[in-house]
């Protein structure tokens, strides 16, 4: 992947809403078949920085190129090679689910005679082919979501936005979702995707942004990123919650680091069983216990000392 | 040749007129606003053209009963329908239009997220606000259509620069629909969107519809003429009661001025409120 073009490249890229400052200075490339994102909680300014991408914002200063081009310059032009599924849908509701894929292809330009089979094609791959006559009012969520994802292909684009695709979907719809976004991934489309959920960006991204109020605080694979900012595994201990804070000093002798977190405590180590086994040596006997692998969200702990989901 | 690639098709337009808002494809707005028409929206159309048609009837036929004929400027004498149906047809021309521009133009920006769908896309906001108009433009074209097969029965019009009201009453609706959608863009709020309706019903009450201006002192029949309404009426009934002067060409002027003022206003707010 690392030697492969360079899609999208940003420098310095700072935006401003009045006084307030969403995206403050970034630099980040994303290379093409790559599967990028931004992983941050609401307000870290990923929105923000996909708009400007997609040539629908404009920036304070910086500079960003998609394909070579500065979207204020070329705007129309990147917005063909890119395919857009913003964080709210905007389907349009007073047309059918195929009409909304093909009047999105007549949009850009596309004919008639293109637009028709690409249809069939993206109803199959949005499993929406028994729901095409039917207005999009009428579908749930999921279906949506779906849909916007196959209309955002209809002009077969070089690069696939994904703002918050899954945020309020139940389950089961996410992980449709994710597995259509996977097929994606597989035929080679560039992905760009942000999220707040760690569980997604661990599933969907070779590499990850953590953005925080408009920084970025951290930049590599998920895997990589819980290598360098957290242990192997974590243990979550209860002790109460007037407890937590009198036991939380004697177990931070114990182990590499710990978050101390309104209802539990988190222990970094190598290893959560043995260290579970050495607070019971200790007389310490939380009310509860749990040992797991180290995720994305202890990452962000480390990095912000807050969670992700607020 | 037709190139499918959406890229080839942005990349054509480089160095054309307008070139980052304007893409050469306002007329898939239309597309896209027959199929929603074909979808749901052809009541509320419909309604549009009885309207006129009812007023018509009790107005002219009603009232016409007492009032007798009226003597014009050039001395012809004509029954009151015949006095009150070119009012109709350009108020209803009007109407098609501010409704259209109006409250669905509001809509689709607050709830729908329409447009900014259309501008993620390698659509111009020139493309937008002239597409949108345009549905706006042909509606009012209909109901010209319509009006007049019920008007020409009924033998209100006897000479042929008549046929004029037809194009007058599109650029009637298209004077309409540019400015209302220009004034639609800055409204955000409901009460903002009624004060539309609180300036059109006087305006449709006193411009010249039901009777000639000259019952009103000089100085407010000055600012009543300027009005757009007034403008729209005088011009379709120039055309319908046969009073045709070189004097008409001041009414067009009226609304191509008026487009283009909505036109480019309309299209810099949605520039502004969808690619700030
Ligand atoms: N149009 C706007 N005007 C003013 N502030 C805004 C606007 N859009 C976003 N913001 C602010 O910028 C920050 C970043 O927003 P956003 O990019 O949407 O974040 P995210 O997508 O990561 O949740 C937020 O604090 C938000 O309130
Ligand atoms: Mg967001």
């Amino acid at each position: 992947m690392a030697n492969q073009e360079i899609l999208i490249e940003a420098k310095a890229l700072v935006k401003r809403y009045g006084d307030f400052t969403a995206v403050n200075g970034i630099d980040f490339q994303v290379r093409k078949g790559e599967s990028f994102g931004f992983l941050g909680p609401n307000g870290a300014g990923k929105s923000t920085t996909m708009r400007i991408i997609a040539a629908t914002l404009t920036r304070t200063s910086g500079d960003i190129s998609i394909l070579g081009k500065d979207p204020e310059k070329f705007g129309p032009e990147i917005k063909a090679h890119l395919g857009v599924v913003p964080q709210t849908d905007n389907l349009d509701n007073a047309l059918t689910v195929e009409e909304n894929l093909y009047i999105y292809g007549r949009y850009f330009g596309l004919s008639k005679k293109f637009i028709k089979p690409k249809i069939e094609e993206l109803l199959d791959f949005a499993q929406l082919v028994e729901k095409r006559d039917v207005k999009v009012e009428a579908l749930s969520g999921g279906m949506k979501r779906r849909l916007t994802i196959a209309r955002a292909l209809v002009s077969e684009p070089e690069i696939l936005m994904l703002d918050e695709p899954t945020t309020g979907l139940d389950p089961q719809a996410r992980h449709i979702l994710w597995d259509r976004l996977f097929r994606l991934k597989e035929q080679g489309v560039t992905l760009l995707i942000t999220t707040h959920y760690m569980d997604e960006a661990e599933q969907l991204c070779d590499r990850l942004m953590v953005m925080d109020k408009g920084s970025i605080m951290a930049e590599d694979s998920p895997a990589g990123l819980i290598k360098s900012y957290s242990t192997k595994e974590v243990l979550e201990v209860r002790f109460g919650s007037d407890r937590n804070a009198v036991v939380a000093p004697q177990l931070k002798e114990m182990c590499e680091r710990i978050e101390v977190l309104p209802d539990r405590i988190l222990l970094y180590a190598e290893d959560g069983e043995s260290l579970l086994h050495e607070l019971g040596q200790k007389g310490l006997h939380p009310l509860t216990s749990l040992v797991r692998r180290s995720s994305l969200e202890d990452v962000f702990l480390r990095l912000t000392g807050r969670t992700l989901i607020d | 040749m037709i190139v499918d690639n959406a890229v080839a098709i942005a990349q054509s337009r480089r160095g054309h007129f307008a070139e980052g808002s304007y893409s050469g494809r306002a007329h898939v707005l239309l597309e896209r606003s027959l199929m929603a028409f074909r979808n749901s929206a052809w009541l509320a159309v419909l309604s549009g053209f009885f309207e006129p048609v009812l007023y018509l009837f009790s107005f002219g036929y009603g009232l016409g009963h007492l009032i007798g004929k009226i003597p014009l400027q050039n001395g012809h004498i004509v029954s009151y329908a015949a006095y009150i149906a070119p009012g109709l047809l350009a108020t209803s021309a009007m109407n098609g239009a501010i409704y259209d521009s109006t409250w669905n133009v509001f809509w689709k920006i607050k709830f729908d997220r329409i447009y900014q769908s259309m501008l993620q896309t390698s659509l111009g906001s020139v493309d937008v606000a002239l597409g949108e108009i345009s549905w706006a433009l042909l509606r009012g074209f209909a109901y010209a259509v319509g009006f007049m097969c019920v008007v020409v029965p009924a033998g209100l019009i006897t000479n042929w620069w008549a046929v004029m009201a037809i194009p007058s009453a599109v650029l009637i609706a298209f004077g309409f629909a540019s400015v209302g959608m220009a004034i639609t863009s800055c409204f955000s709020t409901f009460q903002q969107m009624d004060l539309i309706n609180i300036a059109m019903l006087p305006m449709f009450l006193f411009s010249g519809s039901f009777y000639p201006l000259t019952v009103y002192p000089g100085y407010l029949q000055g600012f009543l003429k300027a009005l757009p309404l007034w403008q729209a009426i005088s011009l379709v009934r120039d055309f319908t009661l046969g009073m045709v002067s070189w004097g008409i060409l001041w009414h067009v002027l009226y609304f191509v001025v008026m487009i283009s003022i909505g036109v480019t206003f309309t299209a810099k707010r949605l520039t502004k409120l969808f690619l700030r």
